[in-house]
């Protein structure tokens, strides 16, 4: 699968199979049909020693909460590392900007003053290094909400008293180019009004606010209703940080000769289109790096009993 | 070659293993449709339709109470005329976190897209520039708050200060004024009747009773640390707390006139250096203020 085609399948496209394999994938994807029996030994055997682990989760959730602490308490304490909210900051006086708010109020306001380019410049930058999505799972404090809520929503569906409505992947490219275009013509920051990001960070350093129950309305709808339908179908804060971090050299590489094709991974994750590629017979290469939806959340990495996923940094890993 | 072979196998262990149904697209684009799939897919798509026009739908509610509003809401200093002051805020809320006096709050979600937008509530809490330097305009990263509009931004008549406004705890400083060219709005003596000066009273205790919480600049107590305005009692012959506590040096003044009768008359005279930071409004004793700030009102004669 091509850069493009992965761009392409952030966007909303359904995966395709690769035309092109490898002389050596095609080797490994042969080698794993025609011994069958020892296939499912080592299989076995991988399961058996599996090393049941959340290291990447429980980073991560670190990260997250620690990130929005600093804000909280930058403002209670005085501190005054981080201030502002999520939206835009200053971290010890150098301005940060979410580049999907950035983009509403430039759209909108259609004026750009120094400021707000060096504070959206600066943030682009970090995220085009650090895998855009990343801000999603490893910052984005809905997105944690999100993650809780879905564990209540497999649990009902697990014991049938709810079931999983999915929504074409398209629907948060088409709200992305209508908000943008909402934001030209209305001269308002129309998504603002409803994002959870903003109106969580918000709540959490300002205190809380009637804008809490939208949120608590969409966690609802995603554990009645829909599987992480806002992050997965919905926000265009996700589209943007992925457009943004689609080169980026951080990500989740796949390793096909040490995969099973167990599936699990694609279980577990929030975007699990990203994931076609471990389907048995999909893989073009011994290496696949994961598409650019991927938030980098390492719930696969962590959930793969046989290491063939794990996190990469192009062009570092071939220095190490 | 293997490739062929496995598909077959590929698809029952898709749709068995996997919780997402358009997994198997490669399947679907060698094979024509089951019925099923396509009529799941139908589904999915008028789903996704709804889900489209709904969160458009729910966030386009946000300009109801925009439109509807009759008056807007007291911005802070230097903010851009409302309709751009909307568009331009990006809802950080760094002003709030400069304000020495917390003058500043966010709107809630019930004022739909001023959602996160600061505002001022004048009577609770006041601008008294305790900060000296409009912070709050130098923390805003968007521009919503401006010491100098871009010129392609309007400037109406009545909103730019014939000068810059001097700050009365700064007046012994080399430089007293402060960087502000627009008024916020303008001060009223709204209930002339109400107003003590107006019958001739004085004033004396605390100015807003013993459970208000708004914090005043004192530069004869501390100049750099507000207190609360419960802990400074006033005595006044005469009530001029409006003229003395106005944080702008000639932004309003106490007329006396004589009446018919020989008796001396007074009434607080607001001038053209009110920038309508509300510190009268903060500060008059009557129940409700006898003068208001009328937020983005021009200053006419």
């Amino acid at each position: 699968m091509s850069q493009f085609e992965r761009i392409r399948v952030m966007f909303g496209a359904a995966p395709q199979k690769p035309t092109l394999v490898t002389a050596e994938a095609k080797q490994v994807h042969s080698l794993k049909r025609m011994t069958k029996a020892d296939f499912e030994a080592i299989k076995q055997h991988a399961r058996e020693h599996e090393l049941v682990t959340h290291k990447w989760r429980n980073r991560r959730w670190a990260v997250l909460v620690l990130v929005n602490l600093l804000f909280t308490f930058s403002f209670w304490l005085d501190i005054q590392i981080l201030e502002g909210a999520l939206t835009a900051s200053r971290f010890v006086g150098f301005h940060l900007i979410d580049l999907n708010s950035a983009l509403q109020v430039m759209l909108a306001h259609k004026h750009i003053i120094v400021n707000l380019f060096i504070g959206t410049a600066t943030v682009f930058v970090v995220w085009a290094v650090l895998g855009g999505r990343s801000f999603c799972s490893w910052v984005c404090p809905y997105h944690l909400l999100a993650e809780w809520f879905e564990w209540l929503h497999l649990k009902l569906v697990s014991k049938k008293l709810v079931s999983d409505h999915e929504f074409h992947r398209g629907t948060r490219s088409v709200l992305w180019v209508v908000f943008a275009l909402l934001a030209v013509l209305s001269g308002y920051t129309v998504f603002e009004t409803i994002s959870p990001t903003g109106i969580l960070s918000r709540a959490l350093i300002y205190g809380p606010s009637l804008a809490l129950g939208w949120v608590l309305l969409l966690l609802v709808f995603e554990v009645v209703y829909s599987r992480r339908a806002w992050c997965r179908y919905v926000c265009p804060i996700g589209l943007t940080y992925g457009m943004v971090g689609a080169v980026s050299p951080v990500r989740v590489e796949y390793r096909l000769d040490k995969c099973f094709h167990e599936g699990d991974c694609r279980k577990v994750c929030l975007v699990p289109h990203v994931l076609d590629v471990v389907i048995k017979g999909r893989a073009a290469d011994l290496t696949t790096p994961i598409g650019p939806d991927c938030t980098r959340c390492g719930l696969c990495v962590d959930v793969c009993p046989s290491g063939a996923l794990v996190f990469d940094v192009k062009g570092l890993s071939k220095l190490l | 070659m293997n490739d062929k072979n496995e598909t077959g196998a590929q698809a029952a262990e898709t749709v068995g293993v996997s919780p997402v149904a358009e997994a198997a697209p490669a399947v679907a684009s060698t094979r024509t449709k089951a019925p099923v799939r396509k009529q799941a897919n139908r589904r999915k798509f008028i789903r996704s339709v709804c889900m489209v026009g709904g969160v458009l739908g729910l966030s386009m509610l946000g300009y109801v109470p925009v439109a509807s509003a009759r008056k807007s809401r007291l911005r802070p200093p230097g903010a851009l005329e409302e309709r751009d002051f909307l568009s331009s805020c990006i809802k950080c809320g760094q002003c709030v976190q400069v304000c020495p006096v917390a003058a500043i709050k966010l709107d809630d979600i019930d004022h739909g897209f001023g959602v996160g937008v600061p505002y001022i509530d004048a009577r609770k809490q006041a601008c008294d520039f305790s900060c000296d330097a409009v912070q709050c305009i130098l923390a805003c990263p968007t521009g919503s708050l401006t010491y100098t509009k871009p010129p392609s931004l309007e400037i109406r008549a009545g909103m730019p200060l014939a000068q810059a406004p001097v700050l009365k705890a700064k007046e012994d400083d080399p430089e007293p004024t402060l960087n502000l060219s627009e008024r916020i709005g303008v001060a009223r003596l709204a209930r002339p009747d109400a107003c003590l000066a107006v019958q001739g009273k004085g004033f004396t205790g605390q100015a807003r009773g013993a459970h208000f919480r708004g914090h005043l600049r004192y530069v004869a107590v501390d100049r750099w640390k507000p207190i609360p305005v419960r802990d400074h009692p006033y005595q006044r012959d005469l009530c001029d707390l409006c003229v003395t506590e106005c944080p702008i040096g000639d932004a309003i003044r106490m007329q006396e006139s004589i009446a018919a009768d020989g008796s001396k008359q007074y009434r607080p005279q607001v001038l053209e250096q009110c920038v309508g930071c509300g510190v009268c409004e903060m500060i008059c004793p009557v129940e409700p203020a006898a003068i208001v700030v009328d937020q983005r009102q021009p200053w006419s004669v």
